[in-house]
Formats: structure tokens, sequence, C-alpha cells
């Protein structure tokens, strides 16, 4: 579980984050949603230490992120993994040298038992066969695949990820959704997701948090979404009209069940 | 940022550098692959314009002696002590800021833009010790063999140079060579490769490792981190001829 609270940034004069606080469950997608600069991607990076928050508190299960020593900070990052908007993969390894890249840095194992471990994971991802191409070869939803190949190889306890499905056709952003989702219940980590992907929304997100303009302006999960009365919060999900009666349909159809 | 901050920063990141790897090996194969890199890929050019520096010395040193008082065999004194103490450690070392140099920034400039090192940060590794230590250990150690294969491929393109023009026989300008040799020139010499191969990796690796922006950045920054390192090479040449000569 991921605890923050009161956390306020700042870059100069500008608010980017303005004193909030939530918990993140263990065993649930929990998704910070917002506009485009709304502080969703610096909310992220200053859970991960990317970016020190300049007041608030940070907790890790229980212990204080905000206040450990860098050697501690990066023991605990080996339990985290994350996957990156644009996926970040070294561009100059294979995609099994890049999932294995962990596994040669922090395990002492042998190699035979790297390799299994990248292929149990490549699996998990349905990238069978890709050990050797290199991330130019590959397409934009694999290079997202390999990518939470990567962040999960070392059976973290946390995962992050940042808008995992800007860029991707709709089919291939469901499986990465599912995949996220299905992942995070299997190992019972604690995941966090920014996005502003409806459908993620409505489909993953078991705790979710809506940010505007640096401030938490709503929370709770996509069932209670349809009826929240949260003005912002309609206009930024249901923006379209095809979202909107997507919207009464759902109401219609919680009315019934 | 002002000129402060950026020396601050540099400080800051040759200090952050060190530091315990999490996995020596790994670090090992970066500083070799780095080797490899900075050596023998910069092999090449240095072997071309060393041969012909030399040998344009020669040409040119020939062509101004025309007192028949003075002996030719200075000609041979000429090309060496010029391509000992200066051609070798410096011109060598201004290329090499625009082939390593560039490459430096522009690497880590598109690691960074591509997130790659905020992934090595998240993974709990010290991206300063692993990417740029190898670098500037590589430099340190392959530069300094450059500059003394810049320095016999310069005499030797002299040599080679003046038996093809007829200007004086071999057996005169080796003669001439070990005429008034002082081996405290190449220690000089060695000296200001070992500052230059500093100055060559550390602050491409500064420019690129704090890009901030898009690919139009790292351009910008590549460009600078070679203008930089040129005129902190000129400016520490004339220190250390000062210092040490």
């Amino acid at each position: 579980m991921i605890e923050f609270k009161n956390i306020v940034k700042r870059f100069g004069d500008k608010l980017v984050l303005d004193n909030v606080s939530h918990k993140m469950e263990a065993g649930k997608t929990n998704l910070i949603i917002g506009t485009s600069g709304s502080g969703k991607t610096v909310m992220q990076k200053c859970l991960v230490g990317l970016i020190e928050p300049d007041s608030g508190d940070i907790i890790y299960d229980g212990v204080s992120f905000t206040h450990m020593s860098e050697d501690e900070r990066k023991l605990l990052r080996q339990q985290i993994g994350m996957l990156f908007q644009g996926s970040a993969l070294f561009d100059s390894m294979t995609v099994e040298d890049n999932i294995k890249f962990p596994l040669d840095m922090f395990t002492k194992d042998k190699q035979q038992v790297k390799l299994k471990r990248v292929n149990e994971v490549l699996e998990r991802v349905n990238l069978v066969g890709s050990n050797k191409k290199f991330p130019s070869e590959i397409s934009g939803g694999m290079k997202k695949r390999v990518g939470i190949a990567r962040a999960i190889v070392l059976n973290p306890k946390f995962l992050f990820c940042d808008e995992p499905n800007s860029g991707l056709d709709p089919q291939t952003s469901m499986l990465i959704d599912k995949l996220i989702s299905d992942i995070t219940k299997e190992f019972n980590m604690t995941t966090i997701i920014n996005t502003h992907d409806m459908n993620s929304v409505m489909e993953i997100g078991d705790n979710i948090i809506y940010l505007k303009d640096g401030k938490k302006e709503w929370s709770g999960n996509s069932k209670e979404i349809i009826f929240s009365e949260n003005k912002n919060l309609n206009q930024f999900i249901f923006a379209s009209e095809f979202l909107q009666d997507a919207k009464e349909m759902r109401m219609i159809e919680s009315r019934k069940g | 940022m002002n000129f402060f901050s950026h020396i601050g920063r540099y400080l800051m990141m040759l200090k952050g550098m060190f530091g315990k790897p999490e996995n020596s090996k790994l670090y090992w194969k970066e500083f070799i692959h780095q080797c490899a890199e900075i050596g023998i890929g910069s092999l090449g050019i240095v072997c071309i314009i060393s041969f012909f520096m030399g040998a344009v010395s020669a040409v040119q040193a020939a062509y101004q002696i025309v007192n028949p008082l003075i002996s030719k065999v200075i000609i041979a004194q000429i090309v060496r002590d010029t391509v000992i103490l200066e051609f070798a450690p410096t011109l060598i070392c201004i290329v090499l800021a625009g082939v390593i140099g560039s490459k430096i920034a522009s690497e880590l400039g598109n690691m960074r833009v591509s997130e790659q090192i905020d992934a090595l940060e998240i993974m709990g590794i010290n991206s300063k010790n692993y990417l740029i230590m190898p670098k500037i250990g590589a430099a340190i150690v392959m530069i300094p063999m450059l500059v003394i294969i810049a320095m016999f491929l310069g005499i030797l393109g002299g040599r080679i140079t003046v038996a093809a023009s007829g200007v004086i026989p071999t057996d005169v300008y080796d003669k001439g060579l070990m005429e008034y040799f002082k081996p405290y020139n190449v220690f000089f010499a060695m000296m200001k490769a070992y500052t230059f191969a500093f100055i060559i990796s550390s602050v491409p690796a500064y420019f690129g490792y704090y890009v901030n922006g898009g690919s139009l950045e790292i351009g910008r920054s590549s460009t600078k981190s070679v203008v930089v390192s040129c005129v902190l090479i000129l400016l520490a040449d004339y220190i250390l001829a000062a210092l040490l000569l």
C-alpha cells in the first residue's frame, strides 16, 4: 500500500500539486486521472522519487519514503517497477537483454535461470519468440508489453504506469489494461496508473483519484464515477455526446441491476 | 541558468558519479564497451589526421628553411617537437572533442529525453555512476593511447614526406629526430592528454545528461558541448604550458 499525505509541489511560481492526499491499495489498480497539465505525471514522479515534493509525506507499506536515505531508497526501488509513457526501452539492447537487465544488475543467478525468468515474463505478456528483436523492430503495443515485462521481472510490490495506452489503438489498449489488471491481482501489487483513457477508467478503475489544477477533486471507483455529481469530473469523463449516452445507459443498467 | 549554476551542477554530477556499483561485472562490461567505442571508434580519424599533420609540418618546415647556414636536420626536430608538444595532444584532442564529445552528449541526451535515464533510476541504479563513470574512465585510458599513436604517425608522416620529396635523406631525418630530444616533452604531452581526455568526456556528459526538451535540444546541447570542450581544451593548454614549461 502507498499512502501520500499533503503533497505540495511548485515549479517557480506555479503550484503544480496542491495538498494532495490519498491511499493507494494493494491488489487494486489505482488510477490517477485528469486533463493534460493537471499534475498526474508530477504526482507519479514524486511518488517514485524522481521529483522531490516541497512538502508532504509518502509512505510505502508504513515506511516513510520522504525521510529515507538515498541508499534506503535504492533498496526500495528494487521493489518498484515502472512502465513509462514511451516505454523507455534501452534501444541498444534486444528485448531479451532489456528484460534481463534488472536481473543482471541485482541477482547473482546463473544465465540459464535468468533466461528462464525472461521467457516466463515474455509468455505472461504474450511475446513469446520476440527475444532477439530490437526495440526499433517492434510495434508500439509490443514495446509497452516489453516495458511491462521488464517492470515485473523482479516481482515488484509496486507498479507504476504512466499513460500505458497513449498512442495505442483501442484493441491493444484493452489488452494492455487487462494485462496490468491481471498482473496486479495475480501478484497482489500496488499498481498506480496515470491515464486519461476512458476505457481504462471504466474497465480497471478499482480506486480512482481525479486531479484538477493540482488538487484532488474527487475519488472513488469505476462504478461510483458514473453517479458522480462533480461538474468538472463529468465534463472531463463524459466530454462527448457519445460518452454522455454511454453514461446514461450505464446508469439505467445499474438502477435495473 | 547562470555560469555558476552550471559549474555547481557539473561538480555535483562528478560527485554523484562515485558510488559502489550495483554489479561490478556489468560496470566493467560497460567500461570495456566504452573503451572500444572511444579507442577503436576514433582510431581511423586519428591515424589520418596525425599522418598528414606530420607530413605538412615537414613540407612547411623545409619550405621556410632557406638559409644555407641552417642544417636541414632541423626539419626533423621541428616536426618532432611540434607533433609531440602541440599537434598530437592538442589538435587530436580538439578533433576528438568533436567525434567523441558529440557522441557522448547525443547518446546521453537521447537517453534522458526517452526516459531511459529515469528508468535506470527507478530500478535503483545510480545512473551517473553507470552511464558517466565508464565513459570518463574509458576516455582517460584510451585518449592518451591515441595521442601516443598520433605522435608516432605524425613523425612517420614527416619522414615519408621528406623522403618522397627528396628534401633530406631518411638517415639525416632519423639523426635529426634523436638530437636534442627531451623526454620531458613526452611527459608534458601526456599530462595534456590526460587533462584533455577528462574535459572531452565529462563536459559532453554534463550537457547530455541534463538535456531538457526534445530532439532539437539534443542537437543544441551536442553542439554546445563540443564548443565548450574546445574552449576549455585551449584554456587548459595555455595553463599547462605556463605551469609546466
